[in-house]
C-alpha cells in the first residue's frame, strides 16, 4: 500500500489520537473512585447504586460501539485507499455493481441483534433505577428547585435547609439510601450529581423521584442541568454524605430554633424590619419567607448563593450589599442600607448557626 | 458533453402524472390535519383536570342543529362540483350558494354558543384548562371555516360575473377537497368535545 | 441566461440598470433563482450564526470568564440554535432542493412557482423578525432584547411570569411565519416529485436525490405543523391568558416538550436527508459507480422516514416518564441506528471497487461518512436511557449533534456546493482552494467537536454562561475553542473561492464531472426554461446510457 499522499496517515493519526485521549481519560477515571483525578463531577467514578448501575451499562455500550467503530472505520479506510484512482488509469470505467441481496441482508441482520443486545441491557438498568422503591431505612428527602437555589426539607426530621444537601453514607450490606422527592417552585431544573447518580428534572406540577446510596463519605459537587433562566450556571449543587454519627449531629443542629444573642439585637432588628422577612424564614423569628433560603442555619453552610461564593463575612455583606457582584441576574435585590446597617446585619448573621 | 438531445417531440408523449392542484390539496391537508391532531390531544389530555370553573357536562350543548348544516354543506358542494363539471352553471351556482348559506350558518350556530358561553355560563379562553382548550380547537376549527367561506365567496362572486365555467372544474374540485376536510375535522371535534370529553 | 456558445463577453453585454436586476430578482418565481436566493441567504446567516457561537467560545475559553454578561450569553445560544437550524441550514436544503429536483426530474419548474416564491419570502421575513428583536423588544427582567430561552423555548420559562417583554414572541413569531413558509416548500416538493417526473422516469427511476427530497418533505409536513401547533397554544397563553402550559393552573410543562420534540426529532432528519441525498449523488459520481443497492437505499430511507417519528421521547429521558415510556423511546430510538447503518453500508459499497477521485466535493463526502459513523455511536450512547441520565443536557450532547449538523450535514453541503456550482454559475472553482478549505475545516472541526464530549464526560451542562475552575474542565474547552478559529478561516477560503470563480473562473461546459443524471445535459448556467424539449428517460442514469450505448443501465436494472 503505497503512501503516496500523506492526508491519509495524517487524518488516520489524527483520528487515533483522538480515540486514544478519550479511551485513556475512561480508564484513569475509571480507577480512581475515591479521589478521581480528572474531576469531581467525572460520570465514570461513580459512589452510588444508579451511579454504578450506569457506568457498568455504559462500558457495555461503550465496548460495543468502539467494536464497530473499529471495524467500520478500517473499512472505510481500507476503501479510500484501495479504490483511489491511479496515476496509470485507463480511463475506462471501473465494472459497475448495482446491488447485491445476501450482502444487504447480511449488514441488516447483524446491526438488528446488536440492536437487540444493546437494548436488553438498557432496559434492565432502566427497571432496576427506576423500580427502585424505599424502605424504613431510607431517609426522606424534598427537593425543591428555585431560580436559583435549592429548598431541601426532611419531612420526617422537621428539617428545612437550602443548597448544601446532607445525606448519611450507605453500607452496601445494611443500605441506608436517600430516597429525594423533586419538585419545582418555578420553572424547569434538573438535579445532577454525576458520582451519585444520572439526572432528574425538577418539573412544576409534575412531581419525580430519585434514589442515592452513597457508599463512601466525602463531598460531591454537581449543578443544575436543564436552562431555568439568567443564573442557571451558578446553581451548583454539594452533597455531604456523611457517616451516620455525623449526620444525625447535623439533623440535631439543624431542628433547633434559631440561635438569639442579644449581642447582636442591631443587626436582628435590621433584618426583621427590612424587606428581608418577606423572602426569608429563620426559625422562632417573625421571618417567615418562603421566595429565598431558610437562614435558620446559615453558618452551617460552606457557601452562599448556591454555591457561587464562600461563606465569608465579606462575601455575606457584599452579597446582600450587591448581588450582582456575585450572581448577576439573580433575584435577591440589592438591599439599600447604610454601611453601619450593613456591618450590623452581617454580624447578625455571622450567629445563625 | 453540451446540450444533448435526448429529448422527444412533444406530442409524442403519452403518459400520465397525477394532477398537480389536487397532489398539493392533498398535502396541504395532511399538514393541516397534523396541527389539529395536537389541538385535539392538548385537548384530550387536559380533561378533567382543570382546578376551578365551569366543566363540559354542566355548560356544554351539542350542536347538532348547526352541524347538520355544515356536513349537508359537504353534499351541496360536492353536487355544486358535478354540475359545473357537466357545464350547468345555473344550478352550480346555486348549489354553491347553498353550500355558503349552510357553513354560514354553522357558524353563526358557533357565535352562539360562544356568547351564551361566555356571557351566560363565565367561560372564556383563559377561565381554566377546559376553557382555553375549548376555545382554542373549536375556533381553530371555525377559522379554517372563514378562510373557506371567503374562498368559496369569490368564486360565487365570480360565478354571479359570468367567469366560471366547466373549464374550472378542475379547480373546484380542489375547493370542495379542503371543504370536505373541513367537514371530516369537524366531525373529530364534535365527537371530542361534545361526546367523550363530556 | 445563454447557452456557452453564444455568451457574449462581458464588455460587450449593454450594462443593465441595477434597478431592473434586482426587481427581476425580488419578482422571480423561478426555481433557480429562488434556490440560489435561499442559498445566499442561508450563507449570510451561516456568518451570523458563526459569530454568535464564537462569542459563546471565547467565554467559555476559562472558568469565570467576563468577556460577556449571562444575559448576553443566553440569548447567543438561543440566537445561534434558531438562526441555525431555521435560518441557515433548512434555507440551504430549500436553496438545494428548489433548484435541482426540476432539473433532475426533467422538468421545467416546480408545481407552484408563485407559491414557491411566497414560500422563500416568508422564510425570509422570518428570519429578519427573528433578529429584529434585538432592538424592538425587552428581555429577561426586562434587561435583554433577543429571546433568551433556549431554542427550544421549554415552558413555564416562556409563560410571561418568566418572560417579561416581547424577546419571547418574536422567538414564536419568526418560526411561526417561516414554518408557514416551509409548509409551503414541502407542498410544492411533493408535488413537484409526484406530478411532473418526465416520460419513462418512473418513481423507481428518479435520481436518488428526488427520493430523499420526498421523504424530507414528508416529513417537514408531519413535523413542522405540531411545532405551528404548539407555538400557537403558547401564544394563546402569552396574550389571551390561555393555560396550555400554566403549571399553576393544573397545566404541564411537560406537554410542551412533547409537542417540540415530535417535531425536534423529526426535524433533524429533515436536516440530514437531503445531506444524505448529496452523498448519493456525488460518491457515485466520483467513484465511477452507480449507486449500491438503489432500491435499498430508497427503503431505508422511507423507513428512516417513519421510525422518525416515534423516537421524539428520548429528548425527553430525564424529565421522569415512567419505565415503560422509556423502555419503549429506547427501543425505537436504537432501531432507527439500523437502516441508518445500511445506508453507510451501501455508500461504502459504492465506493468499492471503483476509481475514487478526490475532489473537493467527493472529499467533504468522505469526511462526512466518518463523521456521520461517529455521530452515530455516540446517538446510540444517549439513546441509551440511563446512559443519557448522565450524558443528556451536558456537553456530550452538544458535541454529538453538532458533530451530525455540522460534521454531517455542513460537510455534505459544502460538498454539494463545489459540486454544483459549475452549473449554477458556469464556472469551475478553484480546486487548491476548495482543498484548503477542506483541511482547515476538517481540523477546526475536530479540535472542537472531539474535545467537545469530554467536558460532557466530566459532568459540564450545557447552556451555562461560565464555569468552576476545579472541575477540570478548563483545558478541554480551551481547544474547543481554538478549533473555532480553523473553521472560521476555512469557511473565508471557502466564500472568496466560491466569490471569485463566479467572476473570473474558467468556463465548466454543461458536464464537468462527466456525470449521469439529468441536470448535467443542460448549459451551465441553464437557461430559465431548462430544457429545450422534454427528456425521455429508460434508467436511473440517463446519461450514463448516452456515453455508454453499448452498455446502458436499462439492461441491468
Amino acid at each position: 500500500m503505497q503512501m503516496r499522499g500523506t492526508k491519509h496517515s495524517n487524518r488516520l493519526a489524527a483520528l487515533r489520537i483522538c480515540a486514544v485521549v478519550l479511551l485513556s481519560v475512561a480508564r484513569a477515571a475509571a480507577t480512581e473512585p475515591a479521589v478521581p483525578a480528572m474531576s469531581p463531577t467525572n460520570i465514570f467514578a461513580p459512589v452510588s447504586t444508579p451511579a454504578k448501575s450506569i457506568f457498568g451499562l455504559s462500558v457495555f455500550v461503550l465496548a460495543v460501539t468502539a467494536a464497530i467503530f473499529v471495524v467500520v472505520f478500517a473499512l472505510l479506510v481500507y476503501t479510500v485507499v484501495k479504490f483511489r484512482k491511479k496515476a496509470t488509469d485507463d480511463g475506462r470505467e471501473p465494472p459497475q455493481v448495482y446491488g447485491s441481496n445476501q450482502v444487504e441482508i447480511a449488514w441488516t441482520v447483524i446491526p438488528v441483534l446488536i440492536v437487540v443486545s444493546l437494548f436488553m441491557a438498557t432496559a434492565r438498568v432502566i427497571a432496576s433505577v427506576q423500580k427502585a422503591v424505599p424502605d424504613s431505612n431510607a431517609i426522606q428527602v424534598v427537593a425543591i428547585g428555585h431560580q436559583f437555589w435549592w429548598e431541601y426539607r426532611y419531612p420526617g426530621l422537621n428539617v428545612v435547609t437550602a443548597n448544601e444537601l446532607h445525606v448519611p453514607v450507605s453500607d452496601p450490606e445494611h443500605p441506608t439510601p436517600t430516597f429525594i422527592k423533586l419538585l419545582s417552585a418555578d420553572t424547569d431544573h434538573s438535579f445532577w450529581v454525576p458520582r451519585l447518580a444520572g439526572k432528574t428534572d425538577l418539573i412544576p406540577n409534575h412531581p419525580n423521584s430519585m434514589w442515592i446510596d452513597p457508599q463512601e463519605t466525602g463531598l460531591y459537587l454537581g449543578q443544575c442541568a436543564q436552562y431555568c433562566g439568567t443564573q442557571h450556571a451558578k446553581m451548583l449543587l454539594r452533597v455531604y454524605v456523611q457517616s451516620h454519627e455525623n449526620f444525625d449531629r447535623w439533623i440535631q443542629q439543624q431542628e433547633q430554633t434559631a440561635f438569639v444573642t442579644d449581642a447582636v439585637a442591631e443587626g436582628r432588628r435590621v433584618f426583621e424590619t427590612t424587606a428581608c422577612i418577606n423572602c426569608h424564614a429563620v426559625s422562632g423569628t417573625v421571618a417567615n419567607g418562603r421566595f429565598g433560603p431558610d437562614l435558620s442555619h446559615l453558618m452551617s453552610r460552606d457557601t452562599i448563593a448556591a454555591g457561587a461564593a464562600p461563606n465569608t463575612p465579606e462575601n455575606l455583606r457584599l452579597w446582600i450589599q450587591k448581588p450582582e457582584a456575585i450572581k448577576p441576574g439573580s433575584l435577591m435585590p440589592a438591599m439599600e442600607l447604610t454601611d453601619r446597617e450593613l456591618d450590623a446585619l452581617t454580624a447578625y448573621l455571622e450567629t445563625l448557626r | 458533453m453540451n446540450g444533448t438531445s435526448i429529448a422527444l417531440n412533444d406530442q409524442e408523449l403519452n403518459f400520465s402524472r397525477p394532477a398537480r392542484g389536487r397532489v398539493g390539496m392533498f398535502v396541504l391537508i395532511v399538514a393541516e390535519a397534523a396541527i389539529f391532531t395536537i389541538f385535539v390531544v392538548a385537548y384530550l389530555f387536559y380533561v378533567g383536570k382543570s382546578l376551578t370553573g365551569p366543566v363540559p357536562k354542566d355548560v356544554l350543548s351539542a350542536p347538532i342543529f348547526y352541524t347538520i348544516c355544515l356536513l349537508s354543506s359537504s353534499l351541496t358542494i360536492h353536487l355544486a362540483a358535478k354540475a359545473v363539471r357537466r357545464g350547468s352553471v345555473r344550478s352550480f351556482g346555486i348549489l354553491w350558494f347553498a353550500t355558503i348559506a349552510l357553513g354560514a350558518a354553522f357558524l353563526y350556530g358557533t357565535a352562539k354558543e360562544w356568547h351564551r358561553l361566555i356571557y351566560r355560563d363565565g367561560l372564556t379562553i383563559s377561565t381554566n384548562l377546559f376553557g382555553t382548550t375549548y376555545y382554542s380547537l373549536v375556533g381553530l376549527h371555525g377559522f379554517h371555516v372563514v378562510v373557506g367561506l371567503v374562498s368559496l365567496s369569490i368564486v360565487m362572486a365570480l360565478t354571479v360575473l359570468g367567469n366560471v365555467g366547466s373549464e374550472h372544474a378542475e379547480r373546484v374540485d380542489v375547493l370542495s377537497l379542503y371543504w370536505h376536510f373541513v367537514d371530516v375535522v369537524w366531525i373529530i371535534v364534535f365527537t371530542v368535545v361534545y361526546v367523550i370529553g363530556r | 441566461m445563454s447557452t456557452d456558445a453564444l455568451a457574449l463577453p462581458r464588455t460587450e453585454r449593454p450594462a443593465r440598470p441595477l434597478v431592473d436586476t434586482l426587481h427581476e430578482w425580488v419578482t422571480t418565481v423561478d426555481h433557480k433563482r429562488l434556490g440560489i436566493l435561499y442559498l445566499g441567504y442561508a450563507l449570510v446567516f451561516l456568518v451570523i450564526g458563526g459569530i454568535e457561537a464564537g462569542i459563546m467560545r471565547v467565554q467559555l475559553i476559562r472558568a469565570h470568564n467576563d468577556f460577556v454578561s449571562p444575559q448576553v450569553f443566553n440569548r447567543m445560544f438561543t440566537m445561534h440554535g434558531t438562526t441555525m437550524i431555521f435560518f441557515v441550514v433548512m434555507p440551504l436544503v430549500f436553496g438545494f432542493a428548489n433548484y435541482l429536483i426540476p432539473l433532475m426530474i426533467g422538468a421545467r419548474d416546480m408545481a407552484f412557482p408563485r407559491l414557491n416564491a411566497f414560500s422563500f419570502w416568508l422564510t425570509a421575513f422570518g428570519g429578519l423578525l427573528l433578529y429584529f428583536s434585538l432592538v424592538g423588544a425587552n428581555g429577561l427582567y426586562g434587561a435583554g432584547n433577543a429571546p433568551d430561552v433556549g431554542w427550544f423555548a421549554y415552558a413555564p420559562l416562556t409563560s410571561r411570569t418568566f418572560s417579561v417583554g416581547h424577546s419571547t414572541d418574536f422567538w414564536t413569531l419568526s418560526l411561526l411565519v417561516s414554518g408557514f413558509g416551509s409548509i409551503g416548500t414541502a407542498v410544492n416538493i411533493l408535488t413537484t416529485i409526484l406530478c411532473m417526473r418526465c416520460p419513462g422516469m418512473s418513481l423507481a427511476k428518479m435520481p436518488l436525490l428526488a427520493w430523499l427530497n420526498l421523504v424530507m418533505s414528508g416529513m417537514v409536513i408531519l413535523a413542522i405543523s405540531p411545532l405551528t401547533a404548539a407555538q400557537l397554544m403558547l401564544l394563546v397563553d402569552r396574550y389571551l391568558g390561555g393555560h396550555f402550559f400554566d403549571t399553576q393552573a393544573g397545566g404541564s410543562a411537560v406537554i410542551w416538550m412533547h409537542f417540540f420534540w415530535v417535531f425536534g426529532h423529526p426535524e433533524v432528519y429533515v436536516l440530514v436527508i437531503p445531506g444524505f441525498a448529496f452523498a448519493s449523488e456525488i460518491i457515485p459520481v466520483f467513484s465511477r459507480k452507480a449507486i449500491f443497492g438503489y432500491p435499498v437505499m430508497v427503503a431505508a430511507t422511507i423507513c428512516i422516514g417513519f421510525i422518525g417519528m416515534s423516537v421524539w421521547a428520548h429528548h425527553m429521558f430525564t424529565v421522569g416518564m415512567d419505565s415503560n415510556a422509556n423502555t419503549f423511546f429506547v427501543l425505537s430510538t436504537m432501531a432507527i441506528a439500523v437502516p441508518t447503518g445500511i445506508k453507510i453500508f451501501n455508500w461504502l459499497a459504492t465506493m468499492w471497487g471503483g476509481k475514487i477521485e478526490f475532489k473537493t466535493p467527493m472529499l467533504f463526502c468522505v469526511g462526512f461518512l466518518f463523521q456521520f459513523l461517529i455521530a452515530g455511536l455516540t446517538g446510540i450512547m444517549l439513546g441509551s436511557a440511563p446512559f443519557d441520565w448522565q450524558l443528556g443536557n451536558s456537553y456530550f450532547v452538544v458535541a454529538h449533534f453538532h458533530y451530525v449538523i455540522v460534521g454531517a450535514i455542513l460537510f455534505t453541503i459544502f460538498g454539494a456546493f463545489y459540486y454544483w456550482f459549475p452549473k449554477m454559475s458556469g464556472k469551475m472553482y478553484i480546486e487548491t482552494l476548495g482543498k484548503l478549505h477542506f483541511w482547515l475545516f476538517l481540523i477546526g472541526f475536530h479540535l472542537t467537536f472531539d474535545f467537545m464530549h469530554i467536558p460532557g464526560l466530566l459532568g459540564m451542562p450545557r447552556r451555562i454562561y461560565t464555569y468552576e475552575p476545579g472541575r477540570g474542565w478548563d483545558i478541554w474547552n480551551l481547544i474547543v475553542t481554538i478549533g473555532v478559529f480553523f473553521q472560521a478561516l476555512g469557511t473565508v477560503v471557502f466564500v472568496v473561492n466560491l466569490s471569485w470563480s463566479y467572476f473570473k473562473g474558467k468556463i465548466a461546459g454543461s458536464d464537468p464531472w462527466d456525470a449521469w443524471t439529468l441536470e448535467w445535459s443542460t448549459p451551465s448556467p441553464p437557461p430559465a426554461y431548462n430544457f429545450a424539449s422534454i427528456p425521455e428517460v429508460k434508467s436511473r442514469r440517463p446519461l450514463w446510457d448516452l456515453k455508454h450505448p453499448d452498455d446502458p443501465d436499462w439492461k441491468y436494472e
